[in-house]
C-alpha cells in the first residue's frame, strides 16, 4: 500500500489554557488523491485537529501533545509553520479575511512573495493560477468587488500557486449561498482532480459536502474519532443523529417512510441512490398517509410595503416596486442573493435608508416621517455578528442601554430589563461579564437589547451564520418561543433548513425585486425561483420526484410537519 | 466615499516612476521648500510643481476636495499669525517700511513680504504631496518603502492597512446605524458629550469585531509564508530604471541649490530690503 500522505498516531493535545485535551488519541491517515470530510459539532476539536495538520497548532495557538503527525513521512515535531505550508494549504472560513492583497493578483502572488520569487516569474505564475480556477478576467480588481464565489476562487488560486499536496478547507460553505456553496464543491472537486492533492474538507453541512464524491467521512465527538468511515455506510447508521449532525433530509424522509436504508443503495447522494419500486411506494405511501397542517392565514397586516423605490444614486435602482407584507404574529424570511435587495429592504424599513418612492406602512401608521430611532421603538433590528452590537461590559448595562438613551426612570429600567432577562433565559448570567458568554448567548444577548424596548417585529440579519446545528436549534428555537409570545419576526437568510423549518412562509428578492412570496416548502422546490434566487432544491423535491409525487412542494411541507411533531 | 489615500490610475510617465523614486523626491522637494524662505526658489517650485501635474494628467478637480481644505486652513494659519504676531517680518528683515495705519496692528512691506513668503512655502508643499498620493499605487507605495530600507513587515501593514480602509468604513457605518436604532443620537440635535458618549458606543464594537480580523488575517498570513524570510519580493515592485535615478538626482540638485542659497544669504530669509 501507499505511503500515507498524512498521518496520526495517538495523537493528544491540550492548549495551555484548557483544563482537559481537545484530541483524544487520534489515529487516521490520508492517502494522496484522497478526499475526506471531517464532520462533527461544534467544539468536537475538529478547528484544532485542522490546525494541528496546518501547523497552527503549536506556532500560534500553545499547548501540550503526545503521539505524532506525519506529513509525507516526516514528522510535524521537527517542521515550522513555513516548512508544512509548503505541503499543506489552508482555504480558511472567512474569506473575505483571508484576503491580505488589494487586489486579486496580489493575493494569489503573496505566498510567492514570501518566497523571494522573482518578479517576472511572479507575474508568469499568477496568470497561469488565476487560469486555472477560472479569475483570470479580474486581476485588478479589490476584494470587495468581487462575489463570494469569486473570493472562494482566489483563496484557492492563493494556495495553489504552491504546490501543495494537501488542500485544507475549513468551512467553505459558511459565508455562501446554496447555490454559491453547491458551485464551491464543485470547484474543489475539479481542482483535486487536476491537482492529484489529498483534500480535507472540514464542514458541518454534511448534505451540502456530499453534493460531489468524497472517499471517507470522519465524524468527531468530543474530542475524539467517533466514526471513520465510506459514506455509503456511514450514511445507514444512526451516528449522525448521536453526535448532533444535521442527517441529509432525504435520508431522513426515507427513514420516516419505514425505509431500511443499506449501503447497497449508494445513499451518499440523492443523485446517486438507488430506490426499489417497494421503496418508493412505501414514500409515496406516507406521504398519502400524513397530513398537512392547514396554513390559511387570516391574520391582519402588520407591515405593508407598497410600491417601494430606493437608489443610493439616481442612477441604478436598488429596490424597485417592491410591494410585501407582513402579517401580525407571523415569524418568515427574506431570501435571495447577495445584492438582491434583501438586506436593503429591511435598512429601508428600519429607517437606515430613506426610500425614494413608495409607502411603509405599521400597524395603520404611515412611517415615512419617523427617524431611526422613532421606528426602533415599533421594528427591531438585530445584526448578523453580535459583536457589532455589543458596546457594554456588562450584560445588564447592555440590554439597559437603548432604555438609558431613551430617558426612561430608572426603576422601570430595572423592572424591563430584568423582564427580558428572564424571557431570554440570560436571567441568571445578568450579573456576568459579556466576554465570559458563549456565540450563541450573545446574540440573545443582543437580540434582549432590542425586545426590551417592546417592538413588535423584529428583523433579524442571518440569525444563526456560522452556527452548527446545534446551536441553530438552540437560536431558532428561542426566536420561535418568543414569536408564540406574539412577537412577529422576519428573518433575512440564505439558509434553506432555516426558510423550510423556521418561516411558514419567505419572500424571494432577486435583483431589486420581489419575485416570489409563497410558503417556502413551494418555493425551495420551484425550480425557476430557485434558479434566480441562488438557491438550491431540497433533495426533498428530487425524492417526491424520484417517488411520482406529483406535488413536491406539497410532499416537503408535510415533511416538515411530520418532522415538528416527532422532535417534540 | 472620499478615501484617504486616493491612488488614481493612469498613464502617464509619473505613475511609472517607481514609488520609492517618488517617496524619495518627496522627502527632497520638501527639504528644499522647508528649509529655505527665499522667494525665487519658492516662486519656481510651484511652477515646477503645476508643470509635473500637467504630466501627470492628474485634473484639478481630482484633488479639489483636499485643496480647498487646505487653502481655508492656510488662510486661517496666516490670519493667526497675523493677529499674534504683527510686526514678524520686521523683526526677521530688519527694516520697518509702515503702509498703513500705526500702532501695535500698522501693516508694514516687511510682514506682508513674510506673509508671501510664508504662503508660497504651502503652494511648493501641498501640490506635490497630492501628486505623491495620486499616483502612487498604495501597494507599490508599500513595495519602495521596503526598497528604502522600511522593514517589510512595517511597509505590508501600511499595505493591509489600506486595504482594510473600506471595510472598516462601511462596518462603521453599519454599526452606526444599528445603534442609533437603539437611541444613541449622533446627529447634531445631541450634545458634543452626547455624541462622545455615543461615538464609543460605536467605536466599541468596532474595535471588538476588527480585533477578531486581525486574528484571521494574521493566521492567514503565515499559513501563505509571511514572515519566513528576511526579504520578500513585491508582485507591485517595480525595478529602478534611468529616469528614476535622473529625477532623484534632479531633486538632490533642488535640495543644494536651497542650503546654496542659505548661504549666500547669510539666513533662511532672501531679504530685498537693504
Amino acid at each position: 500500500m501507499e505511503e500515507p500522505i498524512l498521518k496520526f498516531e495517538n495523537f493528544t493535545f491540550q492548549y495551555n489554557a484548557q483544563k482537559k485535551p481537545t484530541l483524544y488519541d487520534i489515529s487516521f491517515s490520508i492517502r494522496k488523491g484522497e478526499k475526506i470530510i471531517i464532520c462533527g459539532p461544534s467544539g468536537c476539536g475538529k478547528s484544532t485537529l485542522m490546525h494541528c495538520i496546518n501547523g497552527l497548532v503549536p506556532h500560534s495557538y500553545k499547548g501540550e501533545k503526545t503521539g505524532s503527525i506525519t506529513i509525507s513521512g516526516k514528522n510535524t515535531q521537527n517542521m515550522s509553520i513555513f516548512d508544512i505550508s509548503k505541503s499543506v494549504g489552508t482555504v480558511l472560513q472567512d474569506c473575505d479575511g483571508q484576503f491580505v492583497g488589494l487586489t486579486v493578483a496580489e493575493d494569489i502572488a503573496f505566498a510567492l512573495e514570501n518566497d523571494c520569487v522573482e518578479v517576472d516569474q511572479l507575474h508568469e505564475r499568477v496568470k497561469s493560477v488565476a487560469k486555472l480556477v477560472n479569475i483570470d478576467d479580474y486581476l485588478t480588481h479589490a476584494p470587495n468587488e468581487l462575489s463570494g464565489g469569486q473570493k472562494q476562487r482566489v483563496s484557492l488560486a492563493g494556495i495553489l500557486v504552491d504546490d501543495v499536496d494537501i488542500l485544507l478547507f475549513d468551512e467553505p460553505l459558511a459565508n455562501l449561498d446554496p447555490a454559491t456553496g453547491k458551485y464551491a464543491i464543485e470547484l474543489i472537486d475539479e481542482i483535486q482532480k487536476t491537482t492529484g492533492a489529498a483534500v480535507i474538507i472540514v464542514e458541518h453541512r454534511l448534505e451540502d459536502a456530499l453534493h460531489r464524491n468524497v472517499d471517507r467521512i470522519i465524524i468527531m465527538n468530543e474530542g475524539r474519532i467517533a466514526v471513520d468511515a465510506k459514506p455509503d455506510e456511514l450514511l445507514c447508521q444512526d451516528i449522525l443523529k448521536e453526535t448532533g449532525i444535521r442527517e441529509p433530509l432525504y435520508i431522513t424522509a426515507l427513514k420516516y417512510a419505514g425505509v431500511d436504508i443499506t449501503p447497497q443503495m449508494k445513499p451518499s447522494s440523492i443523485r446517486s441512490i438507488v430506490l426499489s419500486d417497494e421503496d418508493k411506494r412505501k414514500v409515496v405511501s406516507w406521504y398519502e398517509n400524513s397530513t398537512k397542517e392547514d396554513i390559511e392565514d387570516k391574520r391582519p397586516y402588520l407591515l405593508e410595503v407598497k410600491d417601494l423605490e430606493f437608489s443610493y444614486d439616481k442612477k441604478a435602482k436598488v429596490l424597485q416596486g417592491v410591494n410585501a407584507n407582513v402579517k401580525e404574529g407571523e415569524m418568515m424570511a427574506i431570501v435571495g442573493t447577495n445584492g438582491a435587495g434583501k438586506s436593503t429592504f429591511s435598512k429601508v424599513i428600519c429607517g437606515f435608508e430613506k426610500e425614494t418612492e413608495g409607502t411603509i406602512i405599521f400597524n395603520g401608521e404611515n412611517l415615512s416621517d419617523y427617524s431611526i430611532k422613532e421606528r426602533a421603538d415599533k421594528i427591531g433590528y438585530v445584526m448578523q455578528n453580535p459583536n457589532q452590537m455589543i458596546s457594554k461590559v456588562m450584560i445588564f448595562d447592555e440590554v439597559a442601554l437603548g432604555l438609558v438613551t431613551r430617558g426612561v426612570p430608572e426603576d422601570e429600567i430595572k423592572t424591563r430589563v430584568e423582564e427580558t432577562l428572564k424571557v431570554c433565559g440570560l436571567w441568571q448570567f445578568r450579573n456576568w461579564p459579556i466576554s465570559a458568554l458563549s456565540y450563541g448567548q450573545k446574540k440573545r444577548v443582543t437580540i434582549a437589547s432590542i425586545l426590551v424596548l417592546e417592538p413588535k417585529m423584529i428583523i433579524l440579519d442571518e440569525p444563526t451564520a456560522g452556527q452548527d446545528y446545534r446551536h441553530y436549534t438552540e437560536i431558532m428555537e428561542f426566536l420561535l418561543k418568543l414569536n408564540k409570545k406574539g412577537i412577529t419576526v422576519a428573518m433575512i437568510t440564505h439558509d434553506m433548513h432555516l426558510m423550510l423549518e423556521y418561516a411558514k412562509r419567505s419572500i424571494v428578492f432577486s435583483k431589486g425585486k420581489v419575485i416570489c412570496d409563497d410558503t417556502s416548502a413551494n418555493i425551495l422546490t420551484n425550480p425557476e425561483v430557485i434558479k434566480a434566487a441562488n438557491l438550491k432544491e431540497t433533495s426533498l423535491y428530487d425524492l417526491a420526484l424520484m417517488c411520482n409525487i406529483e406535488n413536491p412542494g406539497d410532499y416537503a411541507q408535510r415533511f416538515i410537519d411530520y418532522e415538528r411533531e416527532v422532535e417534540r | 466615499m472620499t478615501n484617504l489615500f486616493n491612488y488614481i490610475e493612469k498613464p502617464s510617465p509619473i505613475h511609472n516612476l517607481s514609488g520609492a523614486t517618488k517617496f524619495i523626491c518627496l522627502l527632497l522637494w520638501s527639504f528644499a521648500a522647508m528649509s529655505t524662505y527665499d522667494t525665487r526658489l519658492l516662486i519656481a517650485l510651484p511652477i515646477i510643481s503645476i508643470f509635473l501635474f500637467k504630466i501627470s494628467r492628474i485634473k484639478l478637480k481630482d484633488v479639489s476636495f483636499i485643496l480647498t481644505f487646505i487653502l481655508v486652513f492656510l488662510l486661517l494659519n496666516t490670519i493667526m499669525i497675523y493677529i499674534f504676531s504683527p510686526h514678524h517680518g520686521t523683526e526677521v528683515y530688519g527694516t520697518c517700511t509702515v503702509i498703513l495705519g500705526s500702532g501695535k496692528y500698522s501693516l508694514t512691506k516687511e510682514q506682508l513680504f513674510y506673509h508671501l513668503n510664508y504662503t508660497l512655502k504651502y503652494i511648493s508643499t501641498i501640490p506635490i504631496v497630492l501628486l505623491f498620493v495620486t499616483t502612487t499605487n498604495p501597494s507599490e507605495f508599500a513595495a519602495s518603502l521596503n526598497k528604502i530600507g522600511v522593514k517589510y513587515s512595517i511597509a505590508y501593514s501600511v499595505a493591509l492597512a489600506l486595504r482594510y480602509i473600506p471595510d472598516v468604513q462601511r462596518e462603521y457605518h453599519e454599526i452606526s446605524l444599528a445603534q442609533q436604532a437603539r437611541g444613541i443620537e449622533m446627529s447634531k440635535k445631541a450634545s458634543l458629550v452626547n455624541r462622545l458618549k455615543g461615538a464609543s458606543a460605536i467605536l466599541i464594537p468596532l474595535i471588538l469585531s476588527s480585533m477578531d480580523k486581525i486574528e484571521i488575517v494574521s493566521n492567514a498570513m503565515e499559513l501563505r509564508g509571511f514572515g519566513k524570510n528576511k526579504k520578500r519580493t513585491w508582485y507591485m515592485g517595480r525595478k529602478f530604471r534611468s529616469i528614476d535615478y535622473i529625477c532623484i538626482v534632479l531633486c538632490l540638485l533642488l535640495l543644494v541649490v536651497s542650503i546654496v542659497l542659505t548661504k549666500v544669504n547669510g539666513s533662511r530669509f532672501y531679504n530685498p530690503f537693504v
